[in-house]
């Protein structure tokens, strides 16, 4: 087993824009790669809200806004083939993994066109062929799944890695532990990526984790970091990293990206856990625009680059919203379908 | 559903009697001989050779890529099946006890079953769970539960019994050919008894009953350790003249109701012998089809045998007295014939 040892430095403060020489290593493909994914998952989300409240479509939306650097970050790090688990908050991993807004969009109003035919919802996307392997309405259930992908990739030494995405709320959960034991006890092509958004509905990741969760790679034997998960550039370069690290086959690491959701915990949130000026402090380190700054200062992409890749983002959002809208409702003859393969 | 029979071991290999802990190792060597991406995963599956002695001599001949022992840590075993099931892998996951199968339940129920479905159909999980269970062993209230029914009300999952060796091998095969997630429950007090296992290649297949027993007065529906107590049930009777029949369901799901309703609608009568706690067993639900479908044929209530409603007891008499034994289905009959004999 690996010894313990820090997969990045920390040592920047929180609101520096500085990208510490990552962005120079990114090509300019890759940067507009980066900017359109978190803009899709912005404006997908937000686009989200507004049906929702329109009621035009029902359940349960968890809105990933504010924490779109850590699953763009980790994704742009990403092969293709590789594999993600993702959580209940998964429209960003599923957009970062490169899913159609269509799909996802008429998933979200129950249509048969969308990702599922409608049986799965927001909490329940995937795209195994983009090696999504599912959104998950269990709060760290994806975490040994993930592992069994990791273990499927050593033992048909296929070269490919698995990022296990979830939360601060699963850092308590049994699965955690048993997951993040059995990868690195197997040493497996694993990556674990909590994203500490604060809070789990109402309950702070403090109150939640004995200890910050990131300490836990020591207990594992594997490397961690804590990370500043509205740092694009630190998001990635750690991902890049931790991603190699298990394709070499050094096994796993343990990335805690400190984020925030600038929305609710739901569309219904009982607001009161909070204060607006915690919010705000948050909101005013937006991920998306700390990246604009950077790039923008770096002169690698001008206004033209972004305002070319935000129409075609509103153009991609306004055909999802209206090839949802347009989409039949499954029938019900498909109640008992797919449950098996026949 | 088409209905058949096992084939009858052929004359020349008729001889070769195995222990169904050995019939269900050569299943899983054979699938693994025949398809390099079903792999063995669990507690102590590989130095230890499996805690039943399924897995025994696995791992010296195929090596840790293939017979992969995990620590104890049930959830991350069920999880490890499905990851690796969902990423081109064709795993066999073993819990020790079925009993355990609590600590993986959210894996199982929520992650296993749940996926193909939640995901519209994209999703293929070729995945066999193994897990044994049952009493006759002693081991009281936390190692011989029969929970078969949980799983079985479960849709997303295929819930398989074996009673022979014979039965245990082709159904093992069948399961691991599976692109479903199958939970094939082996009864511990049967692993070391003996029967006919042909040479060469067969496959027993899901979702089909066996009649293991036939006759015309009553049939007993039964699957598992059971199926012995109904036969040696049936055989006492015969000597009275009464002719019992023995329906060995195999599967939970999909349940086999054709044969059942067939065998019912001969005899009239039916006793639903099964293992487990018998209130809200799985026999409940046979007990409820038969009266559903076949009410016009019957002569008798549906009676069902099974076991008593407390934790298993340690001690010997108590751990024997809770559960059905060749007398109690004896008794059974005789109350579904009552006055008639």
């Amino acid at each position: 087993m690996a010894e313990q040892q820090p997969v990045s430095t920390n040592g920047r403060a929180g609101g520096d824009d500085a990208s510490n020489g990552v962005l120079e290593k990114l090509t300019d493909d890759q940067l507009r790669w980066i900017y359109q994914i978190m803009r899709r998952i912005r404006r997908f989300e937000e686009t989200a809200e507004e049906a929702f409240r329109a009621a035009k479509m029902r359940g349960a939306l968890h809105f990933y806004i504010g924490e779109e650097a850590t699953a763009t970050g980790v994704c742009a790090a990403l092969d293709d083939g590789d594999f993600i688990t993702s959580t209940h908050r998964g429209h960003g991993h599923c957009i970062a993994k490169g899913a159609r807004m269509d799909k996802m969009m008429a998933e979200l109003f129950g249509r048969t066109t969308g990702y599922c035919g409608g049986k799965g919802g927001s909490m329940h996307i995937a795209d195994i062929e983009l090696g999504n392997l599912g959104a998950n309405g269990i709060v760290g259930a994806g975490i040994p799944i993930a592992t069994g992908a990791a273990l499927g990739s050593k033992l048909r030494k296929d070269g490919k890695v698995t990022v296990a995405f979830f939360g601060d709320g699963a850092g308590p959960t049994g699965a955690f532990h048993e997951g993040v034991n059995v990868a690195a006890t197997m040493n497996l092509p694993a990556v674990f990526v909590c994203e500490n958004n604060q809070y789990g509905m109402a309950t702070h990741a403090d109150f939640a984790n004995a200890a910050p969760i990131h300490n836990r790679g020591a207990a594992y034997g594997i490397p961690s970091a804590s990370i500043d998960g509205n740092d694009l550039f630190e998001v990635y370069a750690t991902a890049r990293e931790a991603i190699d690290r298990a394709r070499r086959g050094e096994g796993p690491t343990l990335i805690e990206s400190r984020t925030y959701r600038h929305k609710g915990h739901t569309v219904l949130d009982q607001k009161n856990y909070r204060t607006k000026e915690e919010i705000a402090e948050w909101v005013a380190r937006d991920p998306i625009e700390r990246f604009v700054r950077a790039v923008n200062e770096s002169e690698r992409l001008d206004e033209d680059d972004f305002q070319a890749i935000d129409g075609q983002i509103e153009r991609e959002i306004e055909h999802a919203v209206a090839f949802a809208e347009a989409s039949p409702w499954p029938t019900v003859d498909v109640i008992e379908r797919d449950v098996y393969v026949e | 559903m088409a209905v058949t029979t096992p084939q009858a071991p052929a004359p020349e290999t008729a001889t070769r009697e195995i222990f169904m802990s050995e019939a269900l190792r050569e299943a899983i060597d054979e699938e693994m001989t025949r398809d390099p991406t079903v792999f063995v995963v669990g507690e102590e599956v590989g130095v230890w050779g499996g805690a039943y002695a399924v897995t025994q001599g696995l791992l010296e001949k195929w090596g840790p890529d293939r017979i992969v022992d995990t620590p104890i840590a049930e959830a991350a075993i069920a999880g490890l099946g499905i990851g690796a099931a969902l990423t081109g892998s064709r795993p066999i996951a073993e819990f020790m006890y079925s009993d355990f199968m609590g600590i993986a339940m959210d894996q199982i129920v929520n992650q296993a079953a749940k996926n193909r479905y939640m995901f519209g159909g994209k999703a293929k999980l070729p995945l066999t769970y193994r897990a044994p269970f049952g009493a006759g062993t002693g081991n009281a209230a936390q190692h011989t539960q029969s929970l078969e029914a949980w799983f079985a009300h479960v849709p997303g999952l295929k819930v398989i019994t074996a009673s022979t060796p014979y039965d245990a091998k082709g159904l093992l095969k069948s399961a691991i050919r599976e692109d479903n997630v199958v939970i094939m429950f082996e009864h511990k007090a049967i692993y070391a008894m003996r029967g006919h296992v042909p040479e060469g290649e067969y496959l027993v297949p899901i979702g089909v009953a066996d009649v293991k027993r036939e006759g015309d007065d009553v049939s007993v529906i039964t699957y598992a350790r059971q199926t012995h107590h109904a036969l040696e049930a049936a055989e006492q009777l015969a000597a009275e003249g009464i002719s019992v029949e023995v329906v060995d369901i195999r599967s939970l799901y999909p349940l086999d109701t054709d044969t059942v309703l067939r065998s019912v609608r001969k005899t009239h009568r039916a006793v639903v012998l099964y293992e487990a706690v018998r209130f809200g067993g799985f026999g409940a639900e046979i007990a409820s089809q038969i009266q559903e479908l076949a009410f016009d044929d019957l002569d008798a209530p549906v009676l069902r045998v099974g076991a008593a409603h407390a934790p298993v007891p340690f001690s010997e008499p108590l751990e024997n007295a809770s559960f059905p034994d060749t007398a109690k289905v004896v008794e059974a009959i005789r109350q579904s014939l009552q006055g008639v004999y």
